[in-house]
């Protein structure tokens, strides 16, 4: 076990655990911030998707140990009152059905439209391929991200 | 006008009360078929033992619906609310729904699956919101003195416009709780409905891109341990010993123990279908330190039946094809003599693996067990039989179980099977202690419960005239004996025989979205198109000419065959229309049609596919559905949409195989699941409004749409597939 002072959301935190605990673990069962989901555990999936720094990452492949002072932003940190134009544009499309995979969608949607913040089609599709939603919402997650990008830039 | 009985009597289920700091509250029950529960909830009256459900009407005039039902993904709790509010009359602004409250035990538990929530809720959800509208117009009509018939309800305002009057539901509502519960009520005429057939967003929309803890797996109480379990690595293996020891010092770890789940003498409901009798748990204070213990320890397991294989699953159904049944499941005419008599007769086999559900929220529940009482938590989609389960195991009566039910991180029929739930209880049991129980995906994917294999072999016999006069079925699933013998083109031949085997297997399978049609329908429809080839025609026009005979001069009983022809019809006619399919076929584009009709709701689809003959992309779906009237326009095209996505995806890149009884596949680095990329570029759902009462839509889109892409790649490359996943096959989609 070691300590280890982590910026999650905008405030620092401490935590004593193994470090090797990925930081999705530190997360949900430490910080009780269970917007980040497990889905997989070997990063095939998306679901667990984190910003550290402006970079979506999945965070059950990062350790706890490898994070530094770098920042990290959850789903309940990407927006104060759940403004963010990507959760605006998943509200407008009604994206979701279970819902589950959404936070790991949203998180790679954000950090990728703050790199390119007017994809094509493709570039879309190609950025989110890593995020696996079981229930098929995939035209909607593109529309939402079109959606998003406009809200962005009007 | 509609004017129909309610259900109000001594024993019923609509009850009104006034409440406390002013207005009224109606009890109703979600399904008309719920058994009561007596127990006493706060804030609803102790003789409502008979209700699952209320709606609430506030002195401000907001009103609370409230949604009983657990949701996986169907958007339940949004569209049943609507059907209550709009035969209420109040604007869905001011409607606010809320899950059960936390103590359930009043709430009928529920079953989510089988798509049939809406078709069973429909009549006694109206009913419910029609009846508090009657008492508010009623007190109205007291209060003004004027003829009830005579006022009017919009958007939560009462009024009577000969004298000028109007209140507020909020005014009303109180006075309201005092009028009796009529015992007729008239219901709005459908071209009256003002909230349903609009567009309303998810009423979870809010929490979902927030991150606010709804699962089943974001559950965190005090004093709560993780648990893991670590199940056979194969079928037909089972616990035999282990070496617990050293990973019992392992940082974090409270216990390693086995577990005997099932013992003997427990009485087992239909749900615990796929359990595996002994595990071995492992309970720690962290997740990850149960996953690193889990890694570190050793068990052996020992040979308890047969270990099965693909190649041998595969031989069997092969085997059972080659036979004939004693008594066919159905047989109309003489199909050997047509045969004979045949101008052409095609014949083909199709096959499909077992498929895991990878529900995306692995299977995960809470459980608090003491001597006293036992609480539960979590994702399940059968609450009601796992308590059943759970009472004989603990032996606790069911008055001091307690389960609560969270959103479901996806169903598709896997959390039918609870047995996780019971094995959390056994765990809590054992620690004395509160615990969740988590699963890794590997444990998720591996555990079993799959859709069965299937093998199906088609025999169709032509005329010189290319008319269809003979069909023969012959269908085979591992514990399952697939074939709807009854449904399409059953009715429609005037020679037809339907003959289906099962093959026991001791791996384990369940009921995945849309049982046997998942498969069947893909298979049928792929044959239907070859035979429409074979016979030079159009595949539409081929099909619609079997519908045109079932309508016109059924074959056999009529009322034995399952499905509407004129419905049927209906939607091929619609699909035809708005994909232009007659033009697009003279071009040669690469499209595939399809249509089939299952859950009560009917449904056709046309599939385009780019003209990259070497990695063909799905370019466009256009989706044509007869479900009745339609709820929420937004929401149903999103389960449709689903639900071709999910059918493309399977057949195309998933299969569970298996060697020695292993499973050969544990998580999505090997097992492939459709991805943005090879989704269909746009997706058109259009809906026949024939105001018939609405069906169910989580699951009749996924069937079809297999054949659709089976047809269109035969069009895009010249070779018909039979064998699922596709991809296997031929890599021809990218």
């Amino acid at each position: 076990m070691a300590n280890f002072s982590l910026k999650v959301n905008g405030k620092t935190q401490e935590v004593d655990v193994d470090p090797s605990t990925p930081i999705l673990w530190v997360l949900r069962d430490h910080l009780k911030l269970v917007g980040t989901k497990f889905g997989c555990g070997i990063a095939q999936c998306g679901a667990c998707t984190i910003h550290l720094g402006d970079n979506a990452v999945r965070s059950c492949q990062l350790p706890v140990s490898a994070v530094g002072d770098q920042s990290i932003t959850t789903i309940e940190g990407l927006s104060e009152n759940g403004d963010h134009p990507v959760q605006k544009a998943w509200l407008e499309e009604d994206v979701y059905q279970c819902g589950y995979c959404q936070a790991g969608q949203i998180m790679n949607a954000s950090a990728f439209l703050k790199r390119n913040p007017n994809p094509t089609d493709v570039e879309i599709e190609d950025a989110m391929n890593g995020n696996i939603c079981r229930c098929g919402t995939y035209t909607r997650i593109k529309k939402a991200i079109k959606n998003a990008s406009s809200i962005s830039n009007a | 006008m509609t004017l129909i009985k309610t259900t109000y009597n001594r024993r019923s289920f609509l009850k009104s009360s006034s409440l406390a700091g002013g207005g009224m509250i109606l009890g109703f029950s979600w399904l008309a078929s719920c058994k009561p529960t007596p127990e006493q909830v706060n804030n609803i009256p102790k003789e409502w033992f008979d209700i699952n459900s209320f709606l609430k009407i506030g002195d401000n005039g907001m009103v609370t619906i409230m949604s009983p039902n657990p949701e996986i993904g169907q958007n339940v709790k949004t569209s049943m609310p609507m059907i209550v509010a709009d035969e209420l009359g109040v604007d869905w602004k001011n409607v606010i729904v809320e899950q059960a409250p936390l103590n359930t035990d009043i709430f009928q538990r529920q079953l989510a699956g089988g798509s049939q929530s809406i078709r069973a809720g429909w009549s006694g959800l109206r009913m419910a919101g029609a009846t508090a509208r009657h008492m508010l117009v009623a007190a109205a009509a007291e209060a003004w003195q004027v003829p009830a018939s005579e006022i009017s309800v919009k958007a939560g305002i009462i009024s009577h416009d000969g004298s000028e009057k109007s209140a507020s539901f909020g005014e009303m509502a109180s006075t309201a709780a005092t009028m009796s519960v009529p015992e007729e009520v008239t219901l709005k005429e459908t071209s009256d409905f003002d909230i349903i057939g609009t567009d309303k967003r998810n009423v979870d929309g809010p929490n979902i891109v927030t991150g606010k803890p709804l699962f089943g797996i974001d559950i965190q109480e005090e004093g709560m341990m993780i648990a893991m379990i670590v199940h056979p690595p194969a079928f037909g293996m089972t616990y035999k010993s282990m070496d617990a020891e050293t990973v019992k010092s392992m940082p974090g770890i409270k216990d390693v123990f086995p577990i005997d789940v099932y013992p003997e003498g427990v009485e087992r409901q239909w749900s615990d279908g796929g359990a595996i009798d002994k595990l071995v748990a492992i309970v720690g204070e962290s997740t990850w330190q149960c996953m690193q213990a889990k890694k570190a320890l050793k068990v052996e397991w020992e040979k308890s039946s047969d270990l099965e294989s693909t190649a041998g699953h595969d031989e069997a159904l092969t085997k059972l094809l080659n036979t004939s049944s004693k008594e066919p499941a159905r047989k109309d005419g003489n199909v050997v003599s047509a045969f004979k008599k045949a101008d052409k007769v095609i014949e083909r086999t199709y096959s499909a693996p077992f498929l895991a559900h990878n529900t995306m929220e692995p299977m995960n529940f809470y459980a608090d067990v003491t001597a006293e009482r036992a609480l539960f938590n979590g994702p399940i989609q059968t609450p009601e039989f796992l308590e059943k389960t759970l009472a004989s195991r603990l032996d606790m009566p069911v008055e001091k179980i307690d389960i609560k039910m969270s959103r479901m991180g996806g169903g598709f029929g896997r959390r039918l099977y609870g047995t996780f739930g019971v094995e959390a209880a056994v765990i809590s049991q054992h620690m004395q202690a509160p615990i969740k129980l988590v699963y890794t995906r590997e444990d998720d994917m591996t555990q079993g419960t799959y859709r069965p294999t299937y093998k199906v072999k088609y025999k169709a016999g032509l005329d010189k005239d290319g008319n269809l006069i003979a069909w023969h079925v012959k269908g085979a699933g591992s514990n399952d004996d697939l074939l709807f013998e009854n449904r399409f083109p059953a009715g429609a031949v005037d020679n037809y025989l339907a003959e289906k085997f099962s093959l026991e297997t001791n791996v384990t399978t369940g009921a995945w979205r849309a049982p046997r049609s998942n498969f069947v329908a893909g298979a049928e429809q792929a044959f239907l198109d070859e035979v429409a080839e074979a016979a030079g025609k159009d595949p539409i026009e081929f099909r619609l000419a079997l519908f045109d005979r079932a309508i016109k001069d059924p074959v056999g009983e009529p009322e034995k065959n399952d499905y509407d022809p004129e419905r049927y019809a209906g939607v091929l006619k619609l699909v035809r229309d708005k994909s232009g399919w007659d033009s697009n076929q003279k071009n040669g584009a690469a499209r595939g049609v399809s249509a089939y009709y299952c859950h009560n709701s009917y449904v056709a689809q046309v599939l385009d596919l780019s003209d990259d003959t070497n990695s063909p992309k799905v370019n466009k779906v256009w989706c044509a559905v007869d479900c009745g009237i339609v709820i929420n326009p937004m929401a149903a095209k999103n389960q449709i949409e689903g639900g071709i996505i999910d059918g493309i995806g399977h057949a195309t890149y998933s299969e569970m195989t298996f060697e020695d009884g292993k499973p050969q596949h544990n998580n999505f680095d090997t097992y492939r699941l459709i991805r943005h990329k090879e989704a269909p570029k746009e997706i058109e759902t259009y809906f026949v409004d024939n105001g018939i009462d609405p069906t169910g839509l989580g699951e009749p889109s996924l069937p079809p749409i297999i054949g659709a892409l089976a047809n269109a790649l035969y069009k895009a490359t010249g070779q018909r597939h039979y064998n699922q996943p596709f991809i296997t096959e031929k890599s021809v989609i990218g």
